[in-house]
């Protein structure tokens, strides 16, 4: 069963109608919003939490549940800073959304930041995202003229939505590293804790959301909680727009219900993988980082969060990325360790040096220039590097890894067979 | 609310706030660290500390984790922690290896070798062999300047030096620029760095990216004898270590001292230590015919007691330069006044104090830690980033925390932080000291206020003047208020430059009229050829022009002005080759330790007066230097409360504050215009001329007062 129109949250995700706000207001954005206001804070956090949402920036922690741990009274202001940093590899379904149905964010923005008593929300985009910052700010300046956010506006909680643009570091979409670019300093992860909700931006309590989980905030409270907590499987609810990229016939960006089988998905938006289904060599489900899949696990996998975690692998962002017979899977990992051993910040030690080691071996291993002994020392490494950083980027440059060795260390071996046999003669 | 935890097992209770860290050093168990310092902010970045935590999947940074921040048991037992698990020892190896594959195998030709925190932890915690076979990073050396060697191959990014140089040295000169492995720590310009602490940054280093070049390749530090001393070149009095090899100083280290220098040295303390082998006097010299020729020992005393015989003792002067200690000054005192002259005074730059007003009218009164408790500070006439480095280091640590006013009167300066720029001269002073402007009313509402006084603001003609209007500040400032230990509070502060000075006016070094009889009458006198002998112990900044045909005698342990100008010159040793006692600002008397044998002839100064005194038939009754020490204290017994601080009366400010006199409006000056030459052996140091060279080129841009 595919998610029927009347259950669909971004009806312009393609661009095919109007983006500003007349556009958004007769998709039924802005629609109802003061009344959503008037019923409170707390209603808000309550309907969120009763929708099951959970973050769509990879991480998937409950919506609901972070917004609560903002205080409640506290001298500091508070802040909602928006994370618009989509720099995952694979992941291309904020941009659609800022530049194709931005008033959905900036409704959300409102909803969420009166909801953790917030006055003042930043949107950090990503630097290479120039004409997606020029939509919002347009759709943003709309918003102002209309009176619909800014100071006095007619929902009774001031409310200022700035832009701040990004200078294209894949770290700065760490939710703390944001912070530190948006003050200003370089963009290096913060120790945690404290953690943003009790010492964030400028050291104000702070929460950071990613732009799908704002931008389903408005439909959410104007259909109810239950509505959206009925699609998807329970714990892992709504909808979700997934991203699908590499060897499929037709590439897209899709709204789904969460859960959908990875095959249907394919099958009916893709046009299926290139070469038919059999041709099927692996899928890397949620985003550059995640642990990739083999064939022979994906057939009756489900697009969830619980289902991938069971496999060592997640759903991050729902950017799936597939790869088909044809691809050099060894160099495909290796090509995504040299992302993250480019993107390392450098502050602590075993991203900064692990990093640029596995990359090494695994550029000389996609060559079969290696031992096989290198294959558990690799593992091994790439394991000293995960849960021992300060940040996410350690953990995210290891699983691809560790997922190549579990599941592609036959197609290793082999190759450093080859290469072995290869040069036997020129060693004699 | 104390925090219970069980640590390797060992049930401990712990006080809250504190780090994970230091509860497992309380508890015994010894956690590696290389970014994690206590004096700077925490980094969290090394990896090195971590434990691990029941109920945390991952092993946590132990420097960066409170114990408050831990989340509790579900049924609220103690935490487990483990600091010696399979995990924490595999995440140790792992970081360890981490740190080491792309770090140089050159600790043969490593200066840091044998002092190397990352050579210790890698023998200590890391596992035996290197897995690694890629190539190595190579990264280009940085210039930093002439005190700073760098090899930056052997970085292991811990950023100590760059947040020592931000959060306590004030200058952000030092960064990482570059990401990822590419990360590499920079001046940006890659010009040296103006910082009078910057080779602290050496001393942090936990490799041996970053160590001292004037020093470089010179010795290994275990064949170094270690002397723990005190440093003379201002008046902090900051605790070092002296290494020498043989008879040579090869290098002078901080040592830890939370009251005077925490652990922090200025780059002139370091590294003037091969000053002390330029430039010596190791023999007698008698001068003939115009030239300084050697001699013996007995032919030079000789000639000084039979000047000394045949003087009228109301025409003999001797004065006290920055570096001589105590036990000297008190012994030629002793010989003057039994030869019947109190002409002696070691207030060389004319400073207008008189001791027999009482201690606290000469010293820094609330002391150096005091700092810490202030919340308004109002500067007179001194710029203590030049002349108390350290101090000033304080200063700026107190102002970090937040909720510190600074005013200035003075030269306008970088001091490192932010401070309200009262006014140039002596007019602004009155109008505080009346109580007509505005900072006085701040002063007035701060719950610790402090008045630091410089030196050259009351060496100027009308010293007495701006003592007495500081001392109307301090009082109207202080009234009503009270220390932390319920004590009244004293405002009052003098900020010294020269080392000796303190104890000087102790042990009574000033002439007896000393508010008419000074340095300056001294000199008017030899040039109106009314004096007949000038004894000079270690006094090089008088005008030596206008000392005219007077008979200069010049004991001291470098060839400087007075050297040049004297007519006998007796060898004397220097303070790292002596056992002297020196008083810092505060009135807090500190030993210096022999280090090494002074040169060649040279000898300690007590013992050359010692032995002039009989030739002029006034033998001093002192054979050793306890007799002397023992006669000393008698005298001054605060000389005796080595490294403490005995508090001084208080009334006595009111006293100072009812002195006549207008302050002039002239502009006050800083007492140091070269913070690098300050005292003979800085000035016979090539390491400090190249550092005011370098300074002098640099700061005109910076604006730094160094620069004039």
């Amino acid at each position: 069963m595919l998610l029927e129109d009347k259950d669909r949250i971004f009806r312009n995700i393609y661009g095919l109608h109007d983006s500003g706000l007349k556009g958004a207001m007769s998709r039924g954005s802005w629609d109802g919003t003061k009344f959503f206001i008037d019923k409170g804070h707390d209603w808000i956090i309550s309907e969120v939490k009763t929708s099951g949402l959970r973050g769509r920036g990879g991480a998937g922690f409950p919506t609901g549940l972070k917004w609560s741990f903002m205080p409640k009274a506290d001298a500091r202001p508070s802040y909602l800073v928006i994370n618009a940093d989509e720099s995952e590899p694979g992941s291309c379904k904020d941009r659609e959304i800022m530049r194709n149905d931005p008033h959905l964010l900036i409704e959300g923005a409102l909803l969420a930041g009166f909801a953790m008593r917030a006055h003042t929300s930043y949107i950090y985009i990503r630097g290479e995202f120039i004409r997606e910052r020029e939509r919002l700010q347009r759709a943003i300046d709309e918003a102002y003229a209309a009176k619909l956010i800014g100071k006095n506006n007619i929902h009774g909680w001031d409310f200022d939505l700035y832009v701040s643009h990004g200078a294209g570091a894949y770290i700065c979409g760490e939710e703390t590293a944001l912070l530190e670019s948006l003050e200003g300093k370089k963009g290096q992860p913060r120790l945690k804790p404290p953690f943003p909700a009790n010492v964030g931006l400028y050291g104000a309590p702070t929460t950071i959301n990613n732009v799908e989980s704002i931008a389903v905030v408005g439909d959410i409270l104007r259909r109810g909680g239950h509505w959206f907590a009925a699609l998807g499987l329970p714990n892992n609810t709504g909808t979700k727009l997934f991203q699908i990229s590499g060897h499929v016939n037709r590439p897209c960006v899709v709204e789904e219900e969460m859960g959908i089988p990875v095959r249907q998905l394919i099958d009916e938006h893709c046009g299926g993988v290139r070469g038919g289904w059999s041709n099927l060599l692996a899928i890397i489900p949620g985003g550059s980082s995640m642990p990739l899949i083999p064939a022979d696990l994906c057939q009756d996998l489900t697009m969830d969060f619980d289902s991938l975690t069971k496999l060592k692998s997640g759903l991050g962002t729902a950017a799936i990325i597939v790869l088909d017979k044809s691809a050099d899977v060894v160099k495909a990992i290796a090509r995504i360790a040299y992302f993250y051993k480019h993107e390392s910040c450098g502050q602590c030690t075993p991203c900064r040096e692990g990093t640029g080691w596995m990359w090494r071996v695994l550029d000389r291993m996609s060559r079969g220039e290696a031992e096989k002994s290198e294959i558990d020392k690799l593992f091994d490494v790439s394991k000293q590097i995960e849960g021992h950083t300060i940040c996410a980027l350690g953990d995210a440059a290891a699983w691809p890894v560790q997922g190549l060795i579990r599941h592609f260390r036959p197609e290793i071996e082999a190759r450093i067979d080859a290469y072995q046999a290869a040069h036997r003669q020129a060693a004699e | 609310m104390p925090k219970d935890l069980i640590i390797d097992g060992k049930a401990i209770t712990v006080e809250d706030g504190i780090t994970l860290m230091q509860a497992c050093e309380q508890a015994g168990a010894e956690i590696p660290r290389f970014c994690y310092h206590e004096r700077l902010s925490i980094a969290g970045n090394c990896r090195m500390c971590l434990v691990e935590v029941q109920g945390s999947p991952k092993p946590i940074a132990s420097c960066a984790m409170g114990v408050n921040d831990l989340p509790p048991n579900k049924d609220n037992s103690p935490k487990v922690i483990s600091t010696k698990s399979a995990v924490v020892k595999k995440a140790r190896e792992g970081v360890m290896e981490f740190l080491l594959i792309n770090h140089p195998l050159d600790c043969p030709i490593c200066d840091q070798g044998g002092e190397c925190d990352l050579q210790d932890q890698a023998v200590g915690y890391g596992s035996g062999g290197s897995r690694y076979a890629e190539n190595k990073r190579a990264v280009e050396d940085k210039y930093l300047g002439p005190l700073i060697k760098t090899s930056m191959n052997r970085c292991i990014h811990c950023t100590r030096c760059v947040r020592f140089m931000t959060e306590v040295a004030g200058v952000s000169e030092l960064g990482a620029i570059g990401r990822g492995e590419d990360m590499e720590i920079t001046t940006y310009l890659e010009h040296g760095i103006l910082s009078e602490m910057s080779a602290n940054v050496n001393d942090l280093c936990p490799v041996g990216a970053l160590t001292h070049r004037p020093w470089a390749h010179n010795a290994r530090p275990w064949e170094l004898r270690k002397t723990e001393s005190i440093d003379v070149m201002d008046a902090v009095g900051s605790a070092i270590r002296i290494d020498a090899r043989g008879r040579e100083v090869m290098r002078i280290l901080p040592r830890n001292n939370d009251a005077v220098n925490e652990e922090w040295i200025s780059d002139k303390t370091r590294h003037v230590a091969d000053g002390l082998r330029t430039q010596r006097l190791d023999q007698p010299y008698i001068r003939a015919n115009g030239r300084l020729e050697p001699a013996t020992w007995d032919a030079a005393l000789a000639a000084v007691a039979a000047k000394l015989k045949a003087a009228n003792p109301k025409r003999i002067a001797a004065i006290a330069g920055p570096l001589a200690g105590a036990e000297e000054m008190f012994a030629l005192k002793d010989l003057f006044h039994r030869l019947g002259s109190t002409n002696v005074d070691c207030r060389e730059d004319g400073a207008k104090l008189d001791p027999a007003l009482g201690r606290a009218s000469y010293v820094f009164n609330t002391t150096i830690p005091g700092i810490e408790h202030a919340d308004a500070i109002l500067l007179v006439g001194t710029n203590p980033r030049l002349e108390a480095v350290v101090l000033n280091t304080r200063i700026r640590k107190r102002w970090r925390q937040g909720g510190l006013t600074v005013g200035l009167i003075g030269e306008q300066v970088d001091l490192t932080y932010p401070y309200e720029y009262l006014g140039a001269g002596g007019k602004t002073l009155t109008e505080i000291a009346d109580g007509k402007h505005a900072f006085a009313a701040k002063l007035k509402d701060a719950k610790a206020p402090l008045v630091i006084v410089g030196s050259a603001a009351i060496a100027r003609a009308d010293g007495r003047a701006v003592l007495a209007a500081a001392a109307r500040v301090a009082i109207a400032a202080a009234a009503g208020k009270n220390s932390a230990q319920g004590e009244t509070w004293n405002a009052f502060n003098v900020l010294h430059t020269a080392a000796s000075r303190v104890a000087g006016l102790d042990v009574g070094f000033v002439p007896e009229k000393s508010a008419t009889t000074d340095v300056d009458s001294f000199v008017a006198a030899a040039e109106k050829g009314e004096l007949d002998l000038l004894f000079l112990l270690g006094a090089d900044d008088i005008d030596m022009s206008r000392l005219g045909k007077t008979f200069v005698v010049y004991q001291g342990s470098h060839g400087d002005a007075g050297a040049h100008r004297a007519d006998v010159i007796f060898p004397a040793a220097a303070y790292a080759e002596k056992s002297a006692t020196y008083v810092n600002t505060e009135g807090r008397a500190q030993m210096t330790a022999r280090a090494a044998f002074p040169p060649g002839d040279a000898r300690e100064d007590w013992t050359i007066i010692r032995a002039l005194s009989p030739l002029v038939g006034h033998t001093l009754p002192y054979d050793s230097i306890n007799v002397l020490r023992a006669g000393m204290y008698h005298h001054a017994p605060q000389l005796a409360a080595l490294d403490r601080v005995v508090p001084a009366p208080a009334d006595v400010i009111s006293v100072l504050a009812s002195g006549k006199g207008a302050v002039k409006d002239d502009a006050f000056r800083s007492a140091v215009k070269d913070f690098y030459l300050t005292n003979p052996i800085a000035r016979a140091s090539a390491v400090m001329a190249e550092m005011s060279a370098l300074k002098k080129a640099a700061g005109k841009q910076a604006g730094l007062a160094a620069a004039e």
